[in-house]
């Protein structure tokens, strides 16, 4: 491991300076749960870490008058699902920060950083998704320089992402889902804790009033594809149809097909195919059981 | 024979609290707060397994919460205040966890238990009768490969029951 110098700024601006200043030679660092272990394994040679838990706005959760919520991107998983209105309004972000490594990792491991990893098995990236959730950046330029992105066009491949050199990912921002909305994200493993996804589905579905038809769906495979993978086909396959179990098939049979995984030491592509079509099929269940509330 | 010495970043003042205790030193910023309580400090109850947090053998309590502190760097501890394995017994006597857990026979080679300790104290300073089931995945995060989970467990219920 390349020793490095350990920063700790207490503003974007002056993280932003020092990202700017070393480029691929630094990295930002919330929970360090990924970064440390990767700085180990000589992934990059760092002159310096940049510790962004002294700023405000990356530690911050706060709820907007609209119904929408701003989580820091530094924002440690337990008090995500501490929070107890994150736990009425977005149950389906519980559902991934309740699940991402043990209480140790929980207790460091934030959000924003599951994000940043980029890792296409992050637990926590498809409910993002599924919420329609946008990342605040920000850029080298003085105060005002900041750009938003979806999360669902934030990562590029497997562990990378659109964050360019300087850039720093502040809050991730939730808009109010609405009434009839329900969403929901679980992942296959083969222990009953602490292990990464074979494969999981992160998926939201908005319901009419009589709750017995689809409005408006999102469907993210996590695991299946070098990036989470969003599925129009699925989430065509629901909308404007009525909530039916011949619908959900047909949606969980195009997340199948969606699904491109590779075979490794977790799981070969014709499980993981497999296990996308099962994961949808049960989180649209879900998701609609929470629309109905 | 002449040592040729390769200048690295500064080292980083911490100001920090151990078991209670005051502690002020200089750490080098890429140590981690597993070596730093080892090498620096001189705590040697912290126990180094993995290092890439699946083990949970380092864990330490850090403002009431337990981390791997092998994925904390020293120099984050700076106005913080860590609780150790060396923290829990007093001068009256063990800890009831650790006297559980010998009572209980929860440990074998001994290299997870300081983890197990520190977790488990962490969660029953919290939820003082948790069910078997939330004390085992409380525990996910810490590994043993010698005694099984089932001692460990007991040995928990134990604890919760006498300190209750």
């Amino acid at each position: 491991m390349h020793p490095f110098a350990y920063e700790a700024p207490g503003s974007i601006e002056e993280a932003v300076a020092l990202l700017d200043k070393h480029g691929d030679r630094a990295r930002p660092i919330a929970g360090g749960t990924d970064v440390l272990v990767q700085a180990r394994a000589n992934r990059w040679d760092l002159d310096a870490i940049v510790d962004v838990k002294n700023i405000p706005e990356l530690t911050q959760i706060s709820h907007y008058p609209d119904g929408s919520v701003s989580i820091g991107a530094a924002v440690p998983c337990y008090q995500i699902y501490e929070d107890q209105k994150i736990r009425d309004a977005f149950p389906g972000i519980i559902d991934a920060v309740e699940m991402i490594g043990g209480i140790q990792i929980q207790s460091r491991a934030s959000l924003g950083g599951n994000l940043c990893n980029s890792s296409p098995s992050a637990d926590g990236i498809c409910p993002l998704i599924a919420y329609n959730a946008v990342c605040h950046i920000a850029a080298p330029g003085g105060e005002n320089s900041h750009r938003d992105v979806a999360v669902e066009d934030f990562c590029t491949g497997p562990g990378s992402n659109v964050l360019g050199r300087g850039e720093i990912l502040v809050s991730l921002v939730l808009p109010n889902p609405g009434d009839n909305f329900g969403a929901a994200y679980e992942r296959f493993i083969p222990r009953n804790e602490m292990d990464i996804a074979v494969a999981g589905a992160g998926v939201s579905v908005k319901l009419n009033d009589a709750g017995d038809t689809f409005e408006a769906a999102r469907v993210a495979l996590a695991a299946v594809a070098p990036v989470p993978l969003v599925v129009p086909a699925a989430e065509a396959a629901l909308v404007g149809n009525s909530v039916s179990e011949a619908t959900i098939e047909a949606a969980a049979a195009a997340a199948a097909d969606a699904a491109s995984p590779i075979s490794d030491m977790r799981g070969t592509i014709a499980q993981r195919k497999h296990l996308s079509g099962v994961l949808t099929r049960r989180m649209i269940n879900k998701a609609v059981e929470r629309a109905r509330g | 024979m002449t040592t040729q010495v390769t200048p690295g970043p500064s080292r980083v003042h911490v100001r920090t609290t151990i078991n209670g205790n005051s502690h002020e030193f200089l750490v080098p910023p890429y140590m981690s707060l597993l070596d730093t309580l080892r090498e620096i400090v001189g705590l040697t109850g912290t126990k180094e397994g993995c290092l890439d947090g699946n083990c949970g053998a380092c864990t330490v309590s850090l403002d009431g919460r337990i981390v791997d502190s092998c994925l904390v760097l020293g120099a984050e501890i700076d106005g913080k205040s860590v609780e150790t394995v060396e923290g829990m017994a007093t001068s009256e006597g063990l800890h009831p966890l650790q006297q559980a857990f010998l009572e209980e026979a929860a440990l074998q080679c001994g290299i997870c238990t300081p983890g197990f300790l520190v977790a488990a104290k962490g969660l029953l300073d919290n939820e003082p009768a948790p069910d078997e089931h939330r004390i085992r995945h409380w525990l996910a995060g810490n590994l043993c490969r010698c005694t099984g989970y089932d001692k460990i467990v007991r040995a928990v219920q134990k604890a919760s029951a006498e300190m209750a």
